[in-house]
């Protein structure tokens, strides 16, 4: 092996740098999305009308059992099948991240909804307030709190996992990385400078989450 | 004001309430009784639809508690209600904790609000204590904030569950001195308590509830001077030997 050439990086820099942005795109949209669908299932899963419970259940039961990566090539054969017209790649993993992560995402909101005492239910239901309002007033701003961690700690794994879209050829960091590295043949380069950005990222996060615990813990 | 007829419960076969009648009249201060798993917390839940019940009858003013159609959030926000473990919203400061209740529940507008927060905040001599969050409180202070915001709803009468049991000795008296205080005042209330100096000073009838009966319903000077039931009896000799 004839050294290292470094220079490969700083001349395919704009590809790279593009495909962290699709990585970080990725992992924001999947958050977005997982949440908010994670939070009306981890609701349907609490209901008292039973069939709602149980179809939430199933659906999070389901795609918790499947590996992550049979569910992007699912949502990449399957979604235009079902639209009727072919889709892009990108668009298919973006369907299949978000509603992968709901799943996981339903039952870290319903453990945070759980750790609410009954006693805070009563006290929002003595007041006056709906059920709804006790929810929203005063259920899920404390789960939320409580699950702070879990949840950004779920989005670094989620940020890790997006390097799997590879697959199916969405250009992400990694791909961006792996294609610079064939034409360049300079796989060890580019695959360090992969792993250093990832530890970097994923390190730094973690300590953040530290931090924001300590502030926002109740 | 509020009148309990015939009310019994059962968690699954076990009969947690039997067959309880109780009046409570404008302005009138009952205390509630009784040795632990007795049911007197259960029968103040009741009160504001808290708890469910199977048989009986509870009406607060005209509306009927158990009744299908009651609009329970609205009957409730005319009963306030003080627990045992305060149930402040920990997320939430004093001020903010007194304040949206009124905004979202009442409609009153932000400024009104806050300054009905302030005045009941002074009144309940914490008046500096607004922009804190509960846990920066003592439990004394905690539950005084706590009858502020039931307060603040303008409550056409009180249920107080135990309000003393989780303080430590000496707050129990700056708790037990605003509700003293709110009983002066005419106050319709309904207090779960074991604090017999209490009821001594401003009940007008003491209730007296064993394993889901009331046992004894007498003025405090009858209760306190011969309690009819030997049950009555042996409670108090048990908790006023000291």
């Amino acid at each position: 092996m004839s050294g290292f050439d470094w220079n490969v990086i700083l001349n395919n820099r704009g590809l790279l740098l593009q495909g962290l942005a699709v990585s970080f795109q990725l992992t924001l949209v999947a958050i977005a999305g997982g949440m908010a669908l994670g939070t009306v299932l981890a609701m349907c899963r609490l209901s008292r009308f039973r069939p709602l419970a149980i179809a939430a259940g199933s659906y999070v039961n389901f795609l918790r059992s499947l590996p992550l990566i049979l569910v992007i090539f699912w949502f990449y054969i399957l979604t235009p099948q079902i639209v009727g017209h072919p889709i892009d790649a990108y668009s298919s993993v973006l369907i299949a991240f978000t509603l992968f992560e709901a799943a996981y995402y339903c039952e870290i909101i319903r453990a945070g909804i759980a750790s609410v005492k009954a006693g805070q239910v009563n006290a929002g239901l003595a007041l006056g307030f709906g059920q709804f309002h006790v929810m929203r007033y005063v259920v899920l701003p404390q789960a939320f709190r409580n699950m702070l961690p879990v949840l950004l700690t779920q989005a670094i794994i989620m940020f890790q996992d997006t390097s799997i879209v590879y697959v199916v050829g969405v250009r992400d960091f990694l791909t961006a990385a792996d294609v610079v590295a064939n034409s360049n043949n300079r796989p060890v380069e580019l695959y360090s400078v992969v792993a250093v950005t990832f530890l970097v990222i994923c390190f730094t996060a973690s300590r953040l989450v530290g931090r924001l615990q300590r502030k926002y813990a109740l | 004001m509020i009148e309990v007829t015939g009310v019994s419960k059962w968690y699954q076969q076990f009969q947690v309430l039997k067959d309880c009648s109780l009046t409570i009249k404008s302005g009138e201060v009952i205390v509630i009784c009784g040795p632990s798993g007795s049911g007197k917390s259960t029968l103040i839940k009741c009160m504001n639809g808290l708890e469910p019940f199977q048989q009986g009858e509870i009406k607060v003013g005209d509306v009927s508690v158990g009744a299908k159609g009651t609009d329970l959030p609205k009957l409730r926000s005319r009963i306030g209600m003080v627990f045992q473990n305060f149930e402040l919203f920990p997320h939430m400061t004093v001020r903010k904790n007194i304040t949206l209740p009124q905004v979202k529940i009442l409609g009153r507008s932000k400024d009104e609000s806050d300054a009905r927060t302030i005045k009941l905040l002074e009144r309940m001599g914490l008046p500096s204590q607004a922009d804190k969050f509960p846990a920066q409180l003592s439990g004394g202070q905690q539950q005084r904030v706590a009858i502020a915001r039931a307060l603040a709803m303008d409550p056409v009468a009180m249920l107080f569950d135990e309000p003393t049991s989780a303080l430590d000795p000496e707050m129990i008296n700056e708790v037990l001195d605003v509700m003293v205080a709110l009983a002066q005042d005419g106050m319709t209330m309904a207090v779960v308590t074991h604090e017999m100096g209490f009821a001594r000073r401003v009940a007008n009838r003491v209730v007296f509830m064993d394993q889901g009966s009331i046992v004894e319903d007498a003025p405090k000077e009858a209760f306190f001077g011969t309690p009819r039931s030997e049950r009555a009896q042996l409670f108090l000799s048990k908790i006023l030997q000291h």
